[in-house]
C-alpha cells in the first residue's frame, strides 16, 4: 500500500508542478495542432484517408517526443533525481508516478489532436480512440524510461528521440493498423501485448537505469 | 578463422541458378546477428545480476559484432533482392525491415553509450537497451507481420523453395557454422583488445 501511496505522490507532484507553470501541456497543444495543419500541405491533393491516418499517428508520435523530452527537465535541473533514488521506496515507483503523469499529459494532448483530426481530415472511430488510448499507455510506458536514460546523458534532447523511435514503430504500426483495417480488434490486441510487455520491462529495469 | 573462412567458401558449388547462392550467405550472417544481440542480452541480463563489471564489455563487443553482421545482412539482402526481384529495397521482404528496425535500435544503443560518462551507470543502462532490444525482435517481428496488410500488397513471391534438400542443407549448415566461427572469433578479437584498452588505461592512471 505503500507503494501506492508513493506512485501517487510523485504522480500528483507532476501534475501540480504543471499546474503552476503550465510550460508543458499548452507546448504539446500547439506542436500537435500545428503539425496536424502542416500535414494538410504534406499531403497530395486527392490523397487517401489511410495517409491522413498515418499522418496522425506520426503527429502523436513526435508530440509525444515532445512531452517526454521535459518529463526528466525538472528532475534534472533541481536534482531532484537523486534525492528521489536515495528515500526509502522502490524506485521502480518514480517510474510508475512519472508515466502516469506523462499519460495524463498526452490524454490532455489527444483531447485536442483528435477532434482537430475530424475537423480537418478524417472522421474519427471508436476503434481509433481505444488505439490512441492503448498507444498512449506504451509511449508512457517505454519514453519514461528512455526518458531517464536521456537525462543522465550529455545529449539529452538529441538522445531521446533516436532511443524512442525506433522501440515505437510497433506502436504506429498498431495504431495505424487499427485506423484503417477491416479487423482492428487484432491490432488493438497487439497495442495491448506491447503495453503490457513494455510495461512490466520497463518498470522492472528502472532502478538499473536510475541508480548510480 | 581461416578454416572458418575456407568453409565458407568451399560449398558454394553451383546446385540450382547462380543468385540463389546468395542465400547461403545472407541468412547465416542474419541468423548469427541475431545470435550476436541475444549473446549481448545474455551479458546484460549477467551484468544486472552480479554487478560484474566485465560483463558490460562483452555485452557492448556483442552487440558491436550483431551490428556489424546487420549491415552485412541489409547489404546482402539488397543484393538479393535487387538480383531476384530487381529493387534495392522492399518493405514486403520481413527480414530486410526488421532488420532495418533493429539497426536503427541498435545504432541508437552506441548513440547511447558515447554520451553517458563512462563508469557502473553506463554499464547499467547499456544493459537494460540491450534486454529492450531482444524484447523488440519477437515484437517488431510481430507488428511488422501486421503491418504488411497495410501498406503494400505482397507482389513478388520468394523464389527459394522452403523444402532445404540434403545437399543444400549441409551447405547451409556449413555455411551457418561457418558464419558464427567468424563471429565467435571476431568478438574474442575485439573483447581482447578492448581489455587490453582498459588494462592500458587502468595502469596509466596508476602510474600518474
Amino acid at each position: 500500500m505503500r507503494y501506492l501511496a508513493d506512485v501517487g505522490t510523485l504522480a500528483a507532484k507532476d501534475l501540480r508542478l504543471e499546474l503552476r507553470s503550465r510550460d508543458t501541456v499548452p507546448a504539446m497543444l500547439l506542436f500537435v495542432v500545428a503539425t496536424l495543419v502542416v500535414f494538410n500541405f504534406a499531403l497530395p491533393a486527392g490523397a487517401s484517408a489511410e495517409a491522413a491516418y498515418g499522418l496522425l499517428w506520426a503527429a502523436l508520435v513526435f508530440t509525444a517526443i515532445l512531452g517526454l523530452t521535459r518529463a526528466f527537465a525538472a528532475e534534472r535541473e533541481q536534482r531532484v533525481l537523486e534525492g528521489l533514488v536515495l528515500a526509502p521506496s522502490d524506485r521502480s515507483a518514480i517510474w510508475l508516478g512519472k508515466a502516469i503523469a506523462v499519460v495524463a499529459f498526452l490524454a490532455l494532448a489527444e483531447v485536442v489532436a483528435l477532434p482537430a483530426f475530424a475537423l480537418f481530415f478524417e472522421p474519427v472511430s471508436w476503434e481509433l480512440v481505444a488505439a490512441v488510448a492503448l498507444a498512449t499507455i506504451g509511449f508512457a510506458a517505454v519514453g519514461t524510461l528512455l526518458a531517464a536514460m536521456a537525462a543522465a546523458s550529455r545529449a539529452r534532447e538529441l538522445l531521446l528521440p533516436l532511443l524512442f523511435l525506433p522501440l515505437v514503430i510497433p506502436i504506429v504500426v498498431g495504431g495505424v493498423g487499427a485506423s484503417i483495417a477491416d479487423d482492428p480488434g487484432r491490432y488493438l490486441g497487439f497495442l495491448a501485448l506491447y503495453d503490457l510487455i513494455f510495461a512490466i520491462l520497463s518498470w522492472a529495469s528502472f532502478e538499473y537505469v536510475v541508480t548510480e | 578463422m581461416g578454416i572458418s573462412l575456407a568453409f565458407y567458401w568451399v560449398p558454394d558449388a553451383p546446385i540450382e541458378g547462380f543468385r540463389q547462392r546468395i542465400f547461403y550467405i545472407h541468412v547465416p550472417i542474419a541468423l548469427t546477428a541475431y545470435a550476436c544481440f541475444f549473446w549481448a542480452a545474455w551479458k546484460a541480463l549477467r551484468l544486472l545480476w552480479t554487478r560484474d563489471e566485465r560483463y558490460d564489455l562483452e555485452s557492448y563487443t556483442a552487440v558491436h559484432m550483431g551490428v556489424i553482421f546487420g549491415i552485412l545482412t541489409l547489404v546482402t539482402g539488397s543484393i538479393w533482392a535487387r538480383t531476384s526481384w530487381g529493387v534495392w529495397w522492399t518493405w514486403s521482404e520481413r527480414q530486410l525491415v526488421l532488420f532495418l528496425v533493429l539497426f536503427l535500435f541498435y545504432s541508437a544503443y552506441f548513440m547511447l553509450r558515447f554520451s553517458v560518462e563512462p563508469g557502473p551507470r553506463r554499464a547499467r543502462m547499456s544493459a537494460v537497451y540491450a534486454l529492450f532490444g531482444v524484447v523488440l525482435i519477437p515484437v517488431s517481428f510481430l507488428a511488422i507481420r501486421l503491418a504488411e496488410g497495410l501498406i503494400h500488397p505482397v507482389v513478388f513471391d520468394r523464389d527459394v523453395g522452403e523444402n532445404l534438400a540434403g545437399s543444400q542443407l549441409l551447405t547451409f549448415v556449413i555455411c551457418l557454422a561457418g558464419t558464427l566461427a567468424l563471429a565467435g572469433s571476431l568478438y574474442l578479437n575485439e573483447l581482447t583488445g578492448k581489455r587490453l584498452d582498459a588494462r592500458l588505461a587502468e595502469l596509466r592512471e596508476a602510474l600518474s
